[in-house]
C-alpha cells in the first residue's frame, strides 16, 4: 500500500479551524472511485498520516476532503499550497447504506465535523432522488459560525425535496436559526420511522444520544447506521490501533450498523 | 373546523388523558397568535400560562448587560412551551420571544391549578407529562454543557 502521489488543486477555509482540499492525482491519468462514508489515508511527507472522510461527489474526478486543523498532521495539512503534493492510499473501509435505503425514507443527522462524511451520501441521494422516500438532514454545530457548506446547505433548503434543519447549540447576536442540540430536531422532521434508514455522524456521544432519540420516535437499531474514528493507522486491519471490541473500525468500519455496535459504545473498557 | 379539544387531544403531549379530563383542559385553553419579535412572556412576570406551538418558533432567552439577548433555545411546532405557571412561586424565569409569526395555544395555568389542587389524579397526570419534557430539556442542557462540538484540549 504505497501513498499515490496527489497535487492540491486548490484549499479553502470553510471556518476558523475547518478547511477543504481539493485534489487530483500527480500523474493526472488515475481515476478514484470511492463509495459514500469511505476515507482516504493521507500523507503529509515527513509528518505523518491520518485517516480523513472523503466528502465529494462520488461521480466527480477531484478528490475532496474537508477536515479541521487539531492535530500535527491536519494543522500541517492546512498549510498546504495550490501545487503541493501528499500522498494518497484509499479508498477504505465501508460505506453508507445507500442501496438498502432506495424506496424508504432517510434522515441523515450530522453533529459539527460530521457533515463532511455524509455528504458523499447526500449527493449520491439526490442524484438518485426518485429511489428514494423523504430524505431529512438534520445538523447541529457549536456556533452559527461553524456551519459548513453554508451556500450548499441554501441551495439543498431551496430544494422542495430535501428537508433541511440547522441548529446551534450556542446563538450568536443576529442568529434567528435554531437553538438546541441536534437530537431536539427529530421530532421536527416528517419521516416515517417504521420505514426509515437513518446515517449519523458526529462525536460518539452525539451519535448514541440520537440513536435514543431516533429509536424512541420508533426507528429501529437495524436501520440505524454511524460511522466511527478510531485510531485508524494502517487501514486494512493489520495493524491492530483502531481495535473495537472484536471489531477493526478501518476495515469492518468506519460505517457500522448500529446494533452491531451499540454495546460496545458504552464500554469504557475498549 | 378542528376544535381546540380535538386539537389539544391529538397532541402526544395529552395522549391518552380521558375525554372527561381533555373537557377540563380545554375550558382552560384559547388560540393566541404572537407577531414577529413579540415577547409572549417576560422574566420575571406572573406565569399563569403554558402554550402548546402550533405554528412558528420562539426563543427562549435570557438578557445580559454585556452580551444582551442570549438565546438558550428555540422551540417550534408541536413544543410545550413554559412549566413555571406549575411550580412556585409561578414567575417565568426567562424571556419568550416569537421568531416568526406564532399560533399556539394557550392554556390557563391558575385555572388548571386550581382543577388540579381538586382533583389529584388530573394533576398527577399533568405533572407526569411535564417531567417527561423537563427531563428531556435538562437531557438537552447536559448535552449543551458538553461542548461537543468544541476542539478537545
Amino acid at each position: 500500500m504505497v501513498p499515490r502521489p496527489y497535487i492540491v488543486k486548490r484549499i479553502r477555509k470553510d471556518t476558523v479551524d475547518t478547511f477543504t482540499l481539493e485534489l487530483g492525482p500527480k500523474d493526472g491519468r488515475s481515476h478514484f472511485s470511492f463509495a459514500p462514508g469511505q476515507f482516504n489515508m493521507i500523507y503529509i511527507y515527513g509528518v505523518g498520516e491520518v485517516p480523513i472522510s472523503i466528502c465529494g461527489e462520488p461521480s466527480n474526478s477531484t478528490l475532496v476532503h474537508t477536515t479541521r486543523a487539531v492535530g500535527s498532521v491536519t494543522k500541517a495539512m492546512s498549510k498546504l499550497r495550490r501545487g503541493d503534493i501528499v500522498g494518497i492510499r484509499g479508498p477504505f473501509g465501508t460505506s453508507w447504506p445507500v442501496e438498502q435505503a432506495r424506496t424508504r425514507d432517510v434522515v441523515v443527522v450530522a453533529g459539527g465535523i460530521g457533515l463532511p462524511p455524509l455528504r458523499p451520501a447526500l449527493y449520491h441521494l439526490l442524484a438518485h432522488r426518485d429511489a428514494y422516500g423523504k430524505v431529512v438532514l438534520l445538523y447541529g454545530t457549536r456556533t452559527p459560525d461553524d456551519i459548513l457548506f453554508k451556500e450548499e446547505l441554501e441551495n439543498w433548503r431551496a430544494r422542495f425535496d430535501l428537508e433541511v434543519f440547522v441548529t446551534v447549540d450556542r446563538g450568536t447576536p443576529g442568529w434567528r436559526g435554531n437553538v438546541g442540540v441536534v437530537t431536539t430536531l427529530i421530532t421536527k422532521a416528517g419521516f416515517d420511522p417504521t420505514n426509515t434508514i437513518a446515517m449519523i455522524v458526529g462525536p460518539e456521544v452525539m451519535m448514541r444520544f440520537t440513536a435514543l432519540e431516533l429509536m424512541k420516535r420508533g426507528v429501529k437499531a437495524e436501520a440505524i447506521y454511524v460511522s466511527m474514528e478510531r485510531n485508524m493507522k494502517c487501514g486494512i486491519g493489520l495493524c491492530g490501533h483502531c481495535q473495537f471490541g472484536p471489531l477493526f473500525t478501518c476495515k469492518d468500519g468506519p460505517v457500522f450498523r448500529y446494533d452491531q455496535i451499540k454495546d460496545l459504545l458504552v464500554k469504557w473498557e475498549i | 373546523m378542528e376544535t381546540l379539544e380535538r386539537i389539544l387531544s391529538q397532541h402526544p403531549f395529552f395522549k391518552e388523558l380521558g375525554v372527561d379530563y381533555m373537557q377540563l383542559v380545554t375550558g382552560c385553553a384559547s388560540n393566541v397568535r404572537f407577531e414577529q419579535d413579540q415577547f409572549v412572556f417576560r422574566e420575571g412576570a406572573e406565569a399563569n400560562q403554558f402554550y402548546l406551538i402550533r405554528e412558528g418558533r420562539v426563543a427562549l432567552q435570557l438578557f445580559s448587560p454585556e452580551r444582551g439577548h442570549i438565546t438558550i433555545e428555540t422551540l417550534g411546532e408541536g413544543d410545550i412551551l413554559g412549566w413555571s405557571w406549575l411550580i412556585p412561586p409561578y414567575s417565568w424565569h426567562f424571556d419568550a420571544k416569537a421568531l416568526d409569526l406564532t399560533r399556539a395555544i394557550a392554556l390557563d395555568g391558575k385555572c388548571l391549578r386550581r382543577k388540579c389542587e381538586d382533583d389529584h389524579h388530573l394533576g398527577y397526570e399533568l405533572l407526569k407529562r411535564f417531567s417527561h419534557i423537563m427531563g428531556q430539556r435538562l437531557e438537552s442542557t447536559r448535552l449543551q454543557l458538553l461542548d461537543l462540538y468544541g476542539v478537545r484540549s
